[in-house]
Order: C-alpha cells, then sequence, then structure tokens
C-alpha cells in the first residue's frame, strides 16, 4: 500500500523545512530506514529516513522548496501501485496542525472503494495482454514477472516442469501472487504451444517448394533484451542525445605505418603488431599533445585527464564492450599489442572486471575488419571524444602531381562539442594524422 | 472393535502392558488413589497393587529421577505428569539422564521408560498450563516423542511406546481425552513408531497435522472438498523419528503443503519438517510452504482470546486455499 511521506519534525521549534537534497529520485527503490533526503530545518540540515519500503513512486515538494510540517512530501508505493487518490487528496488540515512526532508518516487511506483490489487489476491486466496475443500484428505480452524487477519469479516446480519441457521462462506469463510462475502456467503454456506464438523462439523455417503464407503485417518474435543490452542501450542513449555530437573526418595514408608494422613484426613475430595497436599508441600519443581533448565535460566543471585511457570497443557476442588499455602513452607497442590480446579475449568470454571496461579518456571503435570505409561512432559517455576507423585500403591518390597508389584509411571523430571545439578536434585529427603517417615521430 | 475414548484407549493399553509384563509400572501425582487426575489410570490400582501403580509426592525433578534408576536396573516404568506443563520441572533427569545414559555408558544403560501426560492447551487454564512442549524434547537425540491423535492411534503407540528401550515421550491432548473411536480388541494390537499415517487421501494440497489439529484439519479437508479442493491429511504421530518419506511422497504428489500446529511457531516441530520438505522435495513445491502455527504469545485465560491463539478450521482452509492460489 503506498505510503505518504509527510514533513518531519525534526526539531522541537521546527515549523516548516525545505528541501535540501533528495537523495533518491522518483523510481528508486527505498528501504525503511535508508536516507531519503536532507533537510534543512530552522537549526541544522538533518537526514530523514524512509519509513516503508518500496519504490519512492512521486516527489511532490522538489529541493529548495519549503513546506509545513505534515505536508505531503513525497508517496513511496510498489512500483505499478496507482497512487492517483494520494495525490489529488490534500493533506487534510488536522495533519498539518497537530505537530507529528520525529519521522512520522501517515498510513495510506484504504483505497477507494471504486479502485479494484491489487489482484484482481493484474489479472485483467493479463488476460486483456494476452486478448492481444493472437492477433497479428500485436506485440506479445511483457512477461510481467521478468518485467516488475527483471527477475522472473517461478515456484521450484514450475521452474523444473519448464526446464524438462524446454519451455523458455521468460516468455510465460505467471498468474501466482506478485507474476509467480506456477503450475498451472507452465501447464497452460505447454498445452498450447500454438496459440502462444511469444512462446515459440525462432521462427520455423519454410519447406523448399512451399511459398510461407502471408497475412497481414509481418510475423514477428520478440527477444527479451539481455542486461548487456539493456546497459548499452541506457549508456547510448545517454549519449547521442543529450551530447552534441560533431564528427571530423580525416583521410590518412597508411603505408608507412603498415611498413612499420611489417618491419617489427619481422624482427620478432611473436610480438605480432596489428594496425590497431598502432593506432591505439599514436592516439595515446595524440592527447599527450592534446590534452584539451583527453577531457570530459562534467555539469559544473571540464574534467582533463593526465594519461591516455583508451578504451578500445570490442565486439562480443550480444553486444559490445571496451576494455581500457591503462596509460597506453607509457607503453610499448608490444605492450599495448599485448594487453589488447588478452583483454579482448577476456571480453569475449566475459570474464572482465568492472573497472577493466569502464573509465577510459578516450575510446577508439575499428569497424575495417568489416571492410567499413567509413563511418562514425557513438561517444561513450562521459569520454569527450570517440574515433571511429575505418577499413584501409589501396587507392589512387595524387602525389607531386602524379596519380599513385597509397594504403588509404578514413577515420572520424566524434566530439563532444561541450568539452572539445571544432578547430581543438581539428586539430588533434592533424597531429594524430602527422604521427600515423609519419610513425617515427612515435620515437621522436 | 469397540468403540471407545482415548482416555478408555490409554487406560487398556497400561492395563494390558502391566499384565503382559510384570516389570513394567506406573507411577505419578494421584495416578493410584484418585484414579489419575484426568482418570487415565481408573480401576489400575485395585487390579494391580500398590508396588505397581505408586502415587508420587508433588516432586517431578524426583519421581523422574526414581524412574530412570527404575529403567537402569531393568524395570519398565511409565511415568505420569499430571500435564507436561510439570514436566519442565523434570527436563534434568528426562534430558541429561534419560536421553543421554545408553549413548554415555557405552551401550550398557537402556533406558525403557515412558514419560506421559496431557499437554497442548486445554480449555481456560492460562499461560502456565496450555503449553505444547513436543518441539523441546524432539530437540534431542536420545528421545522418541509420540502425540496420538485417535484412540486407537492412542492405544497402539502407546503399548509400542511401553515395549520400546528408548526413553519415549508420550504427550497425550488434555481436550482430547473424551474423543470417540474405533479401537481393536487384540491385547496385542500395536502401532510402530515412526511411522506416519494418512488420515485422508487427497491430491491438491497436503496438511501435516498431529494432535489436536489432526481433527481440525479433517473438517477443515471436509470443508476444501466442497470447494473443489482435495486435501491429504497426513499425520505423522511420531515426531522423533520423523517419518518424513510419508510427507515427501505426499508433497510430490500434491506439490503444496500446509503445515498445521497447536505449538509456537518459532522452532516448532513445523520448523523442521518445513525444512526436510524443503531439503528432499524442493523441485516439487508449486507454493511456498505454510504454516498454521498457535500465536507466538502466551496462551492467554480469556475464552475468546483463548479461541484466537490456537489455530481453527478458519485457518486452516484460507492457507490452503492461499497456497492453492485460490485467493
Amino acid at each position: 500500500m503506498a505510503t505518504k511521506v509527510i514533513m518531519p519534525k525534526l526539531s522541537p521549534t521546527m515549523e516548516e523545512g525545505q528541501i535540501s537534497r533528495w537523495l533518491k529520485k522518483e523510481g528508486d527503490k527505498v528501504a525503511m530506514g535508508e536516507p531519503l533526503a536532507e533537510i534543512d530545518t530552522d537549526k541544522a540540515t538533518m537526514e530523514m529516513q524512509a519509513l516503508a519500503n518500496g519504490v519512492l513512486r512521486k516527489i511532490i515538494v522538489n529541493e529548495g522548496q519549503s513546506a509545513p510540517l505534515g505536508d505531503l512530501i513525497a508517496v513511496i508505493g510498489t512500483a505499478d501501485e496507482d497512487i492517483s487518490s494520494l495525490l489529488a487528496a490534500p493533506a487534510p488540515a488536522a495533519e498539518k496542525e497537530a505537530a507529528p512526532k520525529p519521522a512520522e508518516r501517515e498510513p495510506a487511506p484504504p483505497p477507494a472503494p471504486t479502485a479494484q483490489p491489487a489482484p484482481q487489476a493484474e489479472a485483467a491486466a493479463a488476460s486483456a495482454a494476452s486478448a492481444g496475443n493472437g492477433q497479428g500484428g500485436q506485440p506479445a505480452p511483457a512477461p510481467a514477472a521478468a518485467a516488475a524487477s527483471g527477475r522472473i519469479i517461478v515456484s521450484p516446480l514450475a521452474a523444473r516442469m519448464a526446464a524438462e519441457s524446454g519451455l523458455d521462462l521468460r516468455l510465460v506469463q505467471g498468474s501466482g501472487p506478485g507474476g509467480r510462475i506456477i503450475k498451472k502456467d507452465i501447464e497452460a503454456a505447454i498445452s498450447q504451444p500454438k496459440a502462444a506464438p511469444a512462446s515459440q523462439r525462432y521462427p520455423r523455417p519454410v519447406e523448399p517448394g512451399q511459398t510461407a503464407p502471408v497475412a497481414g503485417a509481418s510475423a514477428y518474435r520478440d527477444e527479451p533484451a539481455t542486461q548487456i543490452r539493456q546497459t548499452i542501450a541506457k549508456r547510448l542513449v545517454t549519449s547521442l542525445g543529450p551530447v552534441p555530437h560533431f564528427f571530423l573526418t580525416s583521410e590518412i595514408e597508411m603505408d608507412r605505418a603498415a611498413e612499420m608494422r611489417r618491419g617489427i613484426n619481422a624482427l620478432d613475430p611473436d610480438l605480432k603488431i596489428s594496425i590497431n595497436d598502432i593506432i591505439i599508441k599514436v592516439t595515446a600519443a595524440a592527447l599527450i599533445q592534446h590534452p584539451e581533448v583527453n577531457a570530459s565535460f562534467q555539469e559544473k566543471f571540464l574534467r582533463y585527464y593526465e594519461h591516455a585511457d583508451v578504451g578500445v570497443a570490442v565486439a562480443i557476442e550480444d553486444g559490445l564492450i571496451t576494455p581500457v588499455v591503462r596509460a597506453a602513452d607509457q607503453k610499448s607497442l608490444s605492450q599495448i599489442a599485448a594487453e589488447v590480446r588478452e583483454l579482448a579475449e577476456r571480453a569475449r568470454s566475459k570474464k572482465l572486471k568492472p573497472e577493466e571496461y569502464t573509465g577510459a579518456t578516450f575510446s577508439i571503435s575499428n569497424l575495417g575488419m568489416f571492410g567499413i570505409d567509413e563511418f562514425t561512432a557513438v561517444i561513450n559517455p562521459p569520454e569527450g571524444a570517440i574515433l571511429a576507423i575505418g577499413a584501409m585500403t589501396p587507392k589512387p591518390v595524387v602525389r607531386d602531381n602524379e596519380i599513385v597508389v597509397r594504403q588509404i584509411m578514413r577515420v572520424t571523430m566524434s566530439c563532444d562539442h561541450r568539452v572539445i571545439d571544432g578547430a581543438t578536434g581539428a586539430k588533434f585529427l592533424q597531429t594524430f594524422k602527422k604521427i600515423l603517417e609519419n610513425p617515427l615521430y612515435l620515437v621522436v | 472393535m469397540s468403540t471407545i475414548t482415548i482416555r478408555e484407549a490409554l487406560n487398556q493399553a497400561i492395563r494390558e502392558e502391566l499384565t503382559r509384563d510384570e516389570k513394567v509400572f506406573i507411577m505419578g501425582e494421584e495416578v493410584a488413589a484418585y484414579d489419575g487426575a484426568y482418570k487415565v489410570t481408573k480401576g489400575l490400582l485395585h487390579d494391580f497393587g500398590p508396588k505397581r501403580v505408586i502415587d508420587t509426592p508433588i516432586t517431578e525433578l524426583g519421581f523422574a529421577g526414581v524412574g530412570v534408576g527404575a529403567a537402569m536396573v531393568g524395570l519398565r516404568p511409565i511415568v505420569e505428569f499430571m500435564t507436561f506443563n510439570f514436566s519442565i520441572l523434570a527436563t534434568d533427569q528426562i534430558i541429561n539422564s534419560a536421553a543421554k545414559m545408553l549413548y554415555m555408558s557405552g551401550g550398557q544403560f537402556k533406558i525403557p521408560i515412558v514419560f506421559r501426560g496431557p499437554g497442548g492447551s486445554a480449555f481456560q487454564v492460562s499461560s502456565q498450563h496450555s503449553q505444547a512442549l513436543e518441539s523441546w524434547y524432539a530437540y534431542f537425540p536420545g528421545i522418541k516423542v509420540v502425540m496420538p491423535s485417535t484412540p486407537a492411534d492412542a492405544k497402539g503407540l502407546l503399548k509400542s511406546a511401553i515395549r520400546d528401550d528408548d526413553p519415549v515421550i508420550f504427550i497425550e491432548q488434555e481436550r482430547m481425552y473424551g474423543n470417540k473411536g474405533e479401537v481393536p480388541d487384540d491385547p496385542d494390537f500395536t502401532i510402530p513408531l515412526g511411522v506416519a499415517d494418512i488420515k485422508r487421501p487427497g491430491t491438491d494440497v497436503t496438511i501435516v497435522a498431529r494432535s489436536l489439529m489432526v481433527p481440525v484439519a479433517l473438517k477443515a479437508a471436509e470443508q476444501l472438498e466442497q470447494q473443489g479442493v482435495s486435501c491429504e491429511v497426513i499425520d505423522p504421530r511420531t515426531i522423533r523419528p520423523l517419518d518424513i518419506d510419508t510427507i515427501v511422497e505426499s508433497v510430490k504428489k500434491t506439490n503444496r503443503v500446509v503445515l498445521a500446529e497447536e505449538s509456537h511457531p518459532i522452532c516448532g516441530v513445523n520448523a523442521e519438517i518445513s525444512t526436510q520438505i524443503m531439503e528432499r522435495a524442493f523441485d516439487y513445491l508449486d507454493a511456498p510452504i505454510k504454516r498454521v502455527s498457535g500465536a507466538d504469545v502466551p496462551m492467554p485465560y480469556a475464552k475468546n482470546l483463548e479461541n484466537l491463539a490456537v489455530p481453527d478450521v478458519a485457518k486452516i482452509v484460507a492457507a490452503v486455499r492461499e497456497v492453492a492460489y485460490l485467493d
């Protein structure tokens, strides 16, 4: 049941309080006793604790605003509870006048008689969702148990039955308390596999010589988003949306870099230096020369990094991850090569520790091996920029008024305009190009 | 078969064992001249004389110790506690002497003794006289704990307890002495200790109940049958050793469990049964195991509060409906 959070009496003489800071956001889980907000009283800034378990559903009094004792300042409830009646009803005058005890909160009033009891509402929602299930072009119902917490709630028996029948629990609607999947749900799912397209994981291949009947909108299947896919989605919309990107492209002659790579690997084949390793090294060198690019925007300040911690995007089975080569500016090519190999291997087997794939100061994404000539990459906030590397291909170019063939690679730098300006980025890219075209600069 | 009360069934069992084995004797407060505080020992002094049927002073620790000593030298005492509430005074003899003697003597001294008497709630005898102490005694290795719920079980189990070579705590239910049922007339009718009884077969929910909760669970099962829920009622009858196999078999069939008991819930017998079910039948559970226990308060004296503190049919029905996902 939803609980009102009211302005508590935090000092004997307090008559109103000002919200100094909410320590939880709307939608955050709160547990009883957890600090919920800091409140400026007439005497001091005091911490207010949550007096209920649940989710901080609504903040009514924002930071910097004041409210008299007993006024409703927030609502704690379950994630999907209807709290409109709490929000509509103003706090009774009596609550304001009677000085509440410290951190007192009023229990929510009983639900209005018209409100449906929760289980019925759930059942209604479930049946409404499954009614749409059979219609072409309708999305499959979101699995309730999985959707609420990202975790499937299932009875041990139902879990075993599902495992034995090869049923994907993520696609079963639970009818028990809190969406728990129970025996009955599994039996229903097993008995009607064809009626529920959602339980069919992969489209059935069409037999040769047969034509798949086409009727109405295309059939489709819904795959639950994995944790990593959800994280990628969350991270990237915080990038391209709020971060003002601009893009700088440059064409780089790679013959000398390729020659250097051949030369080094000829000295010792075990080194296995790749062009990408050279690009990392050159990036790091250019970043040290252009600290204004090795930077991030931090709302109230700009942060400049001492070292070039270069993130290297690695494609993995169900997404991508950017292991970080720390202080690449201080490492030799062979060190970088060995480190990248080792990190990428562990990235693919998902054995990276969080500190190994977070906190880069700049990133590189290379799609050259896929034959991509040129592309733009999305900045991984709070980094200030990312460099997208295209394929190295022989191309005719004009040198000294003659057409010659050179290994050409196009790179595109995405910059966060809040910290990097056009000219700043361009200068960095100029240095990057200069070193990469003449890698001897690395040893100068 | 005769239809008799639990009181009469217990009296028959003691009488038959006194007759069968001259090493058997019974002692306790008021068991002889007064025919027993609950008349379980009615007529025994008259028929067997003061050497076999012995009145003791109000000294529970003392006569429990006399019983343990008698058992050590080869007799088979039945020690009656006027109620098990008074056995609390005798726990040192029961736990430290009776339960440990066989082990600590390296098998030299077996203790074939029965401590018996009424336990659980009565009617308005308040906190100190309404206690279900089975979990106390069942805690200790070396003791068997038996709780009958019908006249036949009372007779068959008490005879087995008297013939058993280990100390047995035999807890009767004070409210149930007058309950009637059919009992075999065979003087050698016994029921082995450690074997549960399916009091009512069913398919949807397993109710495990003992002692006073058995008739309550059976009434609940009747009501639930009309609501379309088929309950299997299992009476373990012996708490230690516990026939967990019978319970687990039932759970594998029904996938849902309600555990009813008169005692307090914390560290109670049903907490143990619940754990064992989880350990052995986790993959068969379709709902969390639900306990229905006595209130976690000292037994109130007031009639209305006492009624609320003891599990009743409505509480068991509600619990069954919950685990069957009907509400």
